[in-house]
């Protein structure tokens, strides 16, 4: 009984603070989103630059990926090279994008300067796509199955470590 | 941060006060559902301000998303239920009662139960220890014994 005294309390200190240091782990700007697993939110946009509408069901042809970005998101200026040498190495995987609260010709001279790894980028002007999406921070990036099925979602840049640990591994997963 | 808020401040007067000129149409009571769900759900920029309080332009588009919704006509289930499938569970400041959230709903009432068990276990084992007998010849002659 005095060992239990002793005993009880110091386990539940030790899972205590096991649990709080787990906490201090999460970021918690990484919010899990309830759309990973469900079909991608319809949407119709102009494409910047003219051309076709762009819809959801574009992103089904094969495994893609829609990045939202800006030209006034200082993140995806970080992330942008990750992204055209992801679009280079990775030729069949169709990267569009989703121009989030931008203007066309902030846009396009952003991707002039910066390159383009997008097939097409969707003009998300007034952000209600976004809502749909439930993307709350630029960047974000959705990873789409050829069922049009969300697989997984990025909140924040594309890293290096990311793609090549997470990204690549799922894509070819999904190809497969 | 203080930027954040007196931004929020006035954007919230502004707001308020065009709403007030502008819609006639609204009655007491969607003014008063407006503000409560203004003020359950959470602004996923400013994690720490519902998206009455944000002055984060997503906080901005989902107010006006909610008065839409209001306007049409939309339950507050419904509005609910619109931002949950969206942003997730996250979004709502009270966490709705489902299997995931049953620890952190019931979990401070059972500590305290456990608590009040641990405590009426002490009392009672205090209460039940019976004083030792004591034979008082016994007592006498160790008393007149010592030393």
């Amino acid at each position: 009984m005095k060992a239990a005294l002793f005993a009880v309390p110091l386990v539940v200190v030790v899972a205590l603070v096991g649990l709080l240091l787990q906490g201090l782990r999460l970021d918690p700007r990484e919010v899990d989103s309830p759309l990973v697993g469900k079909p991608a939110p319809a949407f119709a946009l102009p494409a910047l630059g003219g051309g076709a509408q762009i819809t959801e069901r574009d992103l089904q042809a094969e495994v893609s990926l829609l990045n939202v970005w800006a030209s006034w998101c200082v993140s995806c200026r970080a992330e942008h090279e990750v992204l055209i040498a992801l679009a280079a190495q990775e030729p069949q995987l169709a990267i569009y994008g989703l121009n989030y609260k931008d203007t066309p010709a902030d846009a396009q001279a952003w991707l002039a300067r910066l390159g383009n790894p997008y097939r097409a980028s969707a003009m998300d002007a007034r952000g209600q796509v976004g809502i749909d999406w439930g993307v709350y921070g630029v960047p974000e990036t959705f990873l789409i199955d050829r069922q049009g099925i969300i697989r997984a979602k990025r909140i924040g840049p594309l890293t290096w470590d990311y793609v090549r640990d997470e990204l690549l591994p799922l894509i070819r997963e999904l190809r497969s | 941060m203080m930027r954040c808020r007196r931004f929020a401040t006035v954007t919230l007067l502004l707001a308020s006060s065009a709403l007030a000129s502008s819609a006639l149409a609204w009655s007491e009571n969607d003014q008063e559902r407006y503000q409560s769900l203004l003020a359950e759900l959470r602004c996923l920029v400013c994690q720490n301000q519902s998206i009455a309080d944000s002055a984060a332009p997503l906080a901005e588009d989902l107010r006006s998303q909610v008065r839409n919704m209001i306007e049409s006509g939309e339950s507050d289930r419904r509005i609910r239920d619109y931002m949950t499938a969206r942003y997730g569970d996250f979004v709502l400041y009270r966490p709705p009662l489902k299997p995931a959230t049953w620890a952190l709903w019931f979990g401070p009432f059972a500590v305290l139960a456990l608590g009040l068990f641990a405590a009426w276990r002490l009392r009672r084992r205090g209460q039940s220890t019976p004083a030792p007998d004591v034979d008082p010849a016994a007592l006498k002659r160790i008393l007149d014994t010592d030393e």
